[in-house]
């Protein structure tokens, strides 16, 4: 068997696809085959053509599924798909929110393993593999699946550069969301949005993230000037968000966001394996900290051995003075 | 008000201190030494208590699953509070898979027969973050993942779920798995009083035979997946390194000048 079919759980925030969705897109173009997208929404249609410029094929919709929370309605719909025979071989998910959970149901349901935490993803006849990376990025783990297809999988954000291959508009097919009874009784009742400024977390060529070095929460604003002197986006270590300083979309680790800026500054930060993983794919790393034995210097390409109370502030000046 | 029983779902886990190791013949995580309880796990059970305190009744149960009938992380927990443990330990257990784990679990919380389920959104040391999904999905419960903050009210648990912009307020009814982000609440440290009666507490050990599982569900013989190569990460080195001398901002300066981000 080789990979003849690929789905991708395709998500969209504000009628324009994430870019986790479009990464898996082009990785799935390029391990050839067929590819196919599953979005659950009612505006399936309006972002098709995104989604076929990418690389999707065809777009399977649930259509709008309301209140729902997306995990156990979307992974039966897929289930409801494959045992009726369209078998995808390769389902891929980005580690989105819902992606995990449609995916971890999906895997209970098809009885099938699902890899997490992929970074990289090769066919190589029968066999597919996955790349992941442990202990903080410093090992590189491959693993291979010894089930029968489809074989599941959910990817890093940023493990593939996006990259549109033109493709047409794709055909959007409705499917059967089946009745999911207890399992698909979470309601989703009201929706905040977090507003922010400046450049996404994400997106931002600069990066400038505080941690507990910065003594207290009030010392997060010059962490945020800084940012905003750079046209960059301010973040954070795991420490001070748990410590409710900022708010968690401020947090860049493994549990948080994954940012590969131009220059991402870590200031107060000591480098825990689980902010690393969040940020060592940085082109440049700058790091001011007191303390000299910081595991952060050790990926650093400037390392600042000082107090973050005395060099940010002076450099902020530096680049107001600089107009 | 009805009685709220809570089970916690808890791993044991090498210390996170020392530097992780994979065992050179088989690839597995090396478990060696005292295992201790994961840090994600100590929101659960506080949570779990809270709830429980609240409903004015009920008790918190832990479920874990470990090699060598491992119990120190669970004495932790039973120190925070917790009533009782189920702990299933067996040596066919070695080399399983999430989806093996998840089965396992869901069974084990079958026998507790709870009101809630809470667990971590993902473990410390091999943080698949699948396994929560996959044992509501075994159990035919509703999941809500990610939450930031807790409430139960009549007969059903209210949660403001983290998103990508920010949270969304979701009700599911019970009984239910909620996973718990560290912001949801501050664990408590175990009194001396309650460390004292963690040791008389009961931990229920079971085997895989004992909750209707066969063994090649389980383990080796269970894992449909293989590490098959395992090698170093390309090592990002250290640049330069300087002390501040009250000048040190002009060469971050200069050094962001280089890269033209200035």
């Amino acid at each position: 068997m080789a990979v003849n079919t690929i789905w991708v759980f395709a998500e969209a925030f504000q009628g324009k696809p994430l870019s986790g969705t479009l990464e898996l897109l082009t990785k799935a173009r390029q391990l050839g085959g067929t590819v196919e997208a599953f979005y659950a929404g009612g505006d399936a249609d309006a972002i098709a053509p995104q989604l076929g410029a990418y690389g999707a094929t065809k777009v399977y919709t649930t259509g709008d599924l309301g209140d729902a929370l997306l995990g156990t309605p979307v992974a039966a719909a897929m289930a409801a798909q494959i045992e009726a025979g369209n078998r995808p071989d390769l389902v891929l998910f980005a580690m989105t929110y819902d992606g995990r959970d449609v995916a971890g149901r999906l895997s209970a349901k098809l009885d099938r393993p699902v890899l997490t935490n992929g970074l990289d993803i090769a066919v190589d006849g029968d066999v597919v593999t996955v790349g992941t990376a442990i202990f903080g990025g410093n090992t590189l783990v491959t693993t291979a699946y010894k089930s029968d297809p489809p074989f599941l999988a959910i990817f890093r954000p940023k493990s593939f550069a996006p990259e549109e291959g033109g493709g047409a508009t794709p055909e959007v097919v409705t499917v059967d969301v089946p009745d999911t009874g207890a399992a698909g009784a979470a309601k989703v009742l009201d929706r905040h949005v977090e507003e922010r400024s400046g450049p996404k977390l994400d997106e931002a060529a600069v990066v400038v993230s505080g941690g507990r070095g910065l003594g207290d929460a009030e010392k997060f604003e010059m962490i945020e000037e800084l940012a905003k002197l750079l046209k960059g986006a301010p973040g954070a270590s795991r420490a001070i968000v748990d410590a409710g300083w900022v708010p968690y979309a401020y947090q860049v680790g493994q549990t948080g966001k994954t940012v590969k800026p131009t220059v991402y500054i870590a200031c107060g930060i000591s480098g825990a394996t689980q902010h690393m993983v969040g940020m060592k794919g940085a082109k440049n790393i700058i790091a001011i900290n007191k303390d000299k034995d910081a595991p952060i210097f050790s990926i650093a390409d400037l390392g600042v051995v000082g107090d973050v109370h005395k060099v940010v502030p002076k450099l902020i000046e530096a680049l107001k003075a600089r107009g | 008000m009805r009685a709220m029983n809570v089970v916690v779902c808890v791993k044991q886990i090498p210390d996170p201190a020392s530097p992780g190791q994979l065992d050179p013949s088989d690839h597995t995580l090396v478990r060696q030494g005292k295992l201790i309880l994961d840090d994600s796990d100590a929101y659960g059970v506080e949570m779990g208590l809270r709830l429980a305190e609240a409903a004015g009744g009920g008790e918190v149960t832990l479920v874990s699953m470990a090699p060598n009938s491992e119990v120190s992380g669970l004495r932790t927990a039973l120190a925070m509070g917790a009533a009782k443990a189920i702990l299933v330990s067996d040596d066919t257990l070695k080399g399983s898979d999430a989806l093996s784990t998840a089965k396992v679990l869901a069974a084990a919380i079958q026998r507790a027969n709870p009101d809630l389920v809470l667990a971590a959104t993902e473990s410390t040391d091999g943080y698949t973050g699948t396994t929560p999904a996959q044992v509501a999905e075994l159990l035919g419960w509703p999941s809500v993942t990610f939450a930031k903050h807790i409430e139960v009210t009549g007969g059903a648990v209210k949660v403001d779920r983290q998103t990508e912009a920010g949270y969304d307020q979701v009700e599911c009814p019970l009984p239910a798995l909620v996973t718990v982000t560290a912001g949801v609440v501050e664990p408590r440290y175990p009194s001396f009083k309650g460390i004292m009666a963690a040791k008389n507490k009961p931990v229920d050990e079971l085997e895989v035979a004992d909750l209707g599982l066969s063994p090649d569900q389980v383990g080796w013989s269970g894992a449909r997946q293989a590490i098959i190569d395992v090698s170093a990460a390309e090592e990002r080195k250290a640049g330069e390194i300087i002390e501040d001398e009250g000048d040190a901002h002009e060469r971050v300066v200069s050094y962001l000048e280089q890269l033209k981000v200035i």
